[in-house]
């Protein structure tokens, strides 16, 4: 590592920065292309059907045993996925908006990527911090970021130019900018407990005070945490619902609807511009998952065997991001099984839960936690 | 008809029961799946289908316990196809004769044609030889037309043999036996 330690600290921070980006984006690909394996087989078991079961590689699907068996899980199914994606013909409809129609997908891909960033995925490795970017303002970020999200499928409604991709946009710009609002409101209740906008801080304000979902939860026993509990399981409610809505899962997939919209935004999309979407939904997803680990579930820590603490050695780093995905797929499990439990909701239910329940509850929440934290002592 | 809609109480209106309720429903068709008790669709390639007695597959020719052709070439099996999937070559007057005694002929050339055959059994039914039945096979293909057009040999080689009585056989004994009668007193 001798011309590691040659280089000047910016170099350094440059090269360290780009290994974890390296580190982060293709894990995070290969599990966007396996949540989709996995949504596809957790909704087949639910819908009691036998899910994909067809494709085995020639050596590997030779193996007793395990060949088969990985066959049956389906488990090359998104390498093939990804091929066919390639392969396919790319078809630009005749009327539609040529500049928009090409860039839509690149904007509805990229800010899901973005929101990963600032999250710390495990405590430490070595001497570095397992985050990205350590932000200040990490959470501010977030929602910047998160907000640019809609603008892919807008854009995409608008530059089909034809029907059902229009209502479409129409539908996602109105859902997620309300969404969007009950979603910042739920967790300034965190912000006025913590007390900072760092990612980074908020954890180790958990590993301390016990999660912000359940304050009690190795917060120790105190007036205060008692009283947050509510509080905090309200604000949990709140974000874990828009969390849904922004990203356009089940029962909030109003500017997808395949079944009234055919597709929705995406109806003229073909090809990998299709798999861009695709992939954008899915890196939502583990946006979000990862968002409510770290704001509410502790994110990296558990409060057992001294977890909660920084990592000294490799294996407890490498421990520390274990827990940390653990809690993630935990989280892209009830996604999955959430989708096969509520139907669609009409578009007024829709405006009216978010406008009409979801940003007054979160305002009193925000009132409710400034309260106790006044009223009580730590 | 009217409908009585109850007004939802407040517990109910918050979604929580309704929620709760689709979870578990859910969760328990994964469980039941995952641990087997759900009943899936087969998966014909891999799992075999079971073909129960009388069912009617592809129509083939049968040979008899010796061997021989059975088939003696009346064309009743062709007159009543419905769809005319059977074309039969008869062997004419100086045609080769029966492959077993007695018997007065067999086809030249008998063709099904299986895109043809609607599988009805009228074949099986009208057959006076019972030389023509409706096998267990329904899963026919063939990369050409013409490889769907069965002749006489492929359809004598899948239809195998069928027991039963050798009328023709046993009309040579008797009249064996009628000529013998008065000498064993």
């Amino acid at each position: 590592m001798a011309w590691l330690d040659s280089l000047t600290p910016q170099a350094q921070f440059a090269f360290f920065t780009m290994l974890k980006i390296a580190c982060v984006l293709g894990p995070l690909l290969t599990l966007v292309a396996y949540a989709v394996l996995a949504e596809r087989k957790v909704s087949a078991l639910i819908q009691d059907r036998v899910g994909p079961n067809r494709v085995s590689l020639p050596l590997i699907g030779g193996i007793p045993v395990i060949g088969p068996f990985l066959t049956k899980l389906g488990f090359w199914h998104p390498l093939v996925d990804g091929v066919k994606s390639f392969i396919k013909e790319d078809f630009t409809p005749a009327h539609v908006r040529k500049i928009y129609f090409w860039l839509a997908p690149a904007i509805a891909l990229v800010p899901a990527f973005l929101v990963i960033a600032v999250i710390p995925f495990g405590s430490t490795l070595g001497s570095q911090k397992m985050v990205i970017a350590d932000l200040n303002v990490g959470i501010l970020y977030t929602f910047g970021i998160v907000s640019l999200g809609v603008y892919g499928i807008v854009l995409a409604g608008y530059a089909a130019n034809s029907k059902f991709p229009f209502l479409g946009g129409i539908r996602s710009s109105a859902q997620m900018i309300s969404y969007e609002l009950a979603m910042g409101m739920s967790v300034v209740p965190v912000f006025l407990v913590v007390g900072d906008l760092n990612l980074s801080k908020i954890i180790e304000h958990q590993a301390h005070n016990g999660w912000n979902v359940f304050p009690l939860f190795g917060g120790g026993f105190s007036l205060q945490t008692l009283l947050l509990v509510p509080c905090g399981m309200l604000s949990f409610t709140i974000f874990f619902v828009a969390a849904f809505a922004e990203t356009n899962r089940l029962p909030f997939d109003l500017p997808e609807s395949e079944s009234e919209l055919v597709g929705g935004y995406h109806t003229e999309y073909s090809s990998m511009k299709f798999g861009m979407f695709f992939i954008g939904e899915y890196a939502n997803m583990f946006a979000g998952a990862a968002m409510m680990t770290t704001l509410f579930f502790g994110g990296w820590t558990l409060p057992f065997f001294g977890l909660d603490q920084a990592a000294d050695s490799v294996w407890k780093g490498l421990l520390h991001i274990g827990i940390f995905m653990a809690k993630m797929f935990a989280f892209m499990g009830i996604f999955i099984w959430v989708r096969w439990m509520l139907p669609r909701f009409r578009y007024d239910q829709l405006m009216d839960l978010g406008w009409r329940r979801l940003i007054p509850l979160a305002l009193a929440n925000i009132i409710l936690t400034a309260a106790v934290l006044a009223l009580t002592d730590r | 008809m009217i409908v009585k809609r109850n007004e939802l109480t407040w517990f109910e209106r918050l979604y929580l029961p309704a929620l709760v309720g689709g979870l578990k429903v859910t969760a328990r068709h994964f469980f039941n799946n995952i641990t087997g008790k759900t009943k899936v669709t087969q998966q014909y390639p891999e799992e075999p289908t079971k073909v129960l007695p009388g069912y009617r597959g592809a129509p083939y020719l049968v040979r008899d316990q010796d061997g021989a052709t059975k088939c003696v070439s009346c064309q009743l099996c062709e007159f009543i196809c419905p769809p005319k999937a059977i074309r039969m070559t008869p062997p004419g007057a100086a045609g080769q004769p029966a492959d077993r005694p007695n018997a007065e002929k067999m086809p030249k050339e008998f063709e099904i044609n299986m895109l043809r055959c609607i599988f009805c059994g009228l074949c099986q039914e009208v057959c006076p030889e019972e030389a023509i039945f409706l096998k267990s096979d329904f899963s026919l293909t063939g990369l050409a037309r013409g490889e769907m057009v069965y002749n006489k040999e492929k359809l004598l080689a899948l239809g195998g043999t069928h027991g039963g009585v050798q009328k023709w056989k046993h009309k040579l004994e008797e009249a064996k036996e009628q000529e013998t009668f008065p000498v064993k007193v």
